[in-house]
């Protein structure tokens, strides 16, 4: 069970998607304007990534076993973008609610470095299945967390007057700066609470 | 089209990484220093330039219906053959970029490039377009690459330059200075063209997505 928890604590603090390994940038600046559709957006990735983890990590195997493990970004990226539209199909034919409040994200999530990120990430770590789906899991949450928190962030400083310069996208690369430094700060969480 | 305009627009109307703000993971993650921002830059390029001419060659015969999964095989396969290539002749390049080389199949720039330039012009054009915003690209990545490398360790391309008048400031190797050193280099090109360059905020206009997402018609991400 520690082990999981070593897992997906680290996804989610000490190496978090966004603020510390820079993937899924765009959704970040783009959807954390307001609270609800960055909620939105973090739970279709989280929901994305999990499938996306559980699908690709058996293909690369089946890949390894044929030698043609180099195929692995052309399988991963054709993977996900027919993952993701299945998923479309699906919500909207049995959940129709479900995919009005998340359904909107799912074509954004194609392109985003964040979900293809995990998978190959997964296997170049050298996890098992279960593994592999708790840290996209813990990734997923790890996204979650970081678009709330900068939503919140970003609210504030809409309302403050800063340099003309800086109005729009630089003032949120700074805001991210700050964000992003305070992660820092569980650099050695893991290590205190399992004593590693 | 000016020939020579289809060029300098990537490099300095329409810079990928500091107006059109594409791209930006790479930007952010990769650029601890100047040789990585190079061999990052260089590596998208040569992607960009590749699936460019495909695209534009191929683009009476892909049916628009199933375009975009299109372009993805395309800029997919020549994402494995500079992956393959970097393993083979730059395996220091290819360690420091880690993640981020396959990662270039989901860059913005270069589906957003397939969409909006390949896709409706010649296959000369798309290869100079591709030129164009790779160097546009690549100039970006340089400029934070070498920003970050000397406040962050004092260097500049391996050579030692500040190192002995003042201390270097770690944290800009760090992922806050990626953030910090981006902000201030796009909050730069807005002093400096008047903000009349950069859209105030980050739009769908700009977006590779917009063409299959619903939201574009109707006003953007946050509606």
């Amino acid at each position: 069970m520690a082990e999981y928890m070593i897992i997906i604590l680290g996804a989610v603090l000490v190496n978090n998607f966004v603020l510390v390994r820079f993937l899924g940038i765009c959704p970040f600046l783009g959807v954390s304007k307001k609270l609800d559709s960055a909620v939105g957006m973090s739970l279709a990735v989280i929901f994305v990534m999990v499938l996306a983890t559980a699908a690709t990590y058996p293909v690369q195997m089946l890949l390894n076993r044929a030698g043609v493990g180099y195929l692995q970004t052309l399988a991963f990226i054709l993977i996900i973008a027919s993952l993701v539209q299945l998923v479309e199909i699906a919500l909207k034919k049995y959940l129709p609610g479900l995919h009005k409040s998340l359904g909107v994200y799912l074509p954004l999530i194609t392109t985003n470095c964040a979900v293809l990120g995990v998978c190959i990430l997964n296997i170049d770590e050298g996890f098992t299945y279960l593994q592999a789906i708790v840290n996209a899991l813990g990734a997923g949450i790890g996204f979650l967390l970081a678009m709330v928190l900068f939503s919140g962030v970003r609210q504030r400083i809409e309302e403050n007057d800063y340099p003309a310069a800086f109005k729009g996208v630089p003032s949120t690369l700074i805001a991210a700066s700050i964000v992003s430094m305070a992660f820092m700060g569980f650099a050695g969480v893991i290590d205190g609470i399992f004593g590693r | 089209m000016n020939k020579l305009s289809i060029i300098t627009n990537g490099i300095i109307k329409e810079n990928p990484a500091l107006i059109l703000l594409l791209g930006t993971c790479p930007t952010l993650a990769v650029t601890t220093s100047a040789v990585n921002g190079i061999g990052m830059g260089v590596s998208t390029m040569a992607v960009l330039i590749c699936s460019n001419i495909v695209i534009a060659m191929l683009k009476r015969i892909i049916p628009a219906k199933v375009r975009i999964p299109c372009y993805i095989v395309v800029i997919a396969g020549f994402v494995t053959i500079v992956s393959l290539l970097l393993q083979a002749f730059a395996p220091d390049i290819n360690k420091a970029l880690g993640l981020f080389i396959p990662l270039i199949v989901v860059n913005c720039i270069i589906l957003g490039r397939a969409e909006m330039f390949a896709n409706k012009n010649s296959v000369l054009d798309s290869a100079l377009d591709g030129i164009g915003m790779g160097i546009g690209f690549t100039f970006a990545l340089l400029c934070m690459g070498s920003i970050r490398e000397l406040i962050g360790s004092g260097c500049l391309f391996g050579f030692e330059i500040t190192t002995k008048i003042i201390d270097p400031v770690a944290i800009f190797m760090l992922a806050p200075g990626a953030f910090f050193t981006y902000g201030c280099l796009v909050a730069l090109v807005n002093y400096l063209t008047k903000g009349k360059a950069i859209k105030a905020e980050m739009g769908c206009t700009n977006c590779p997505s917009a063409a299959a997402c619903q939201l574009a018609g109707k006003g953007g991400c946050d509606e």
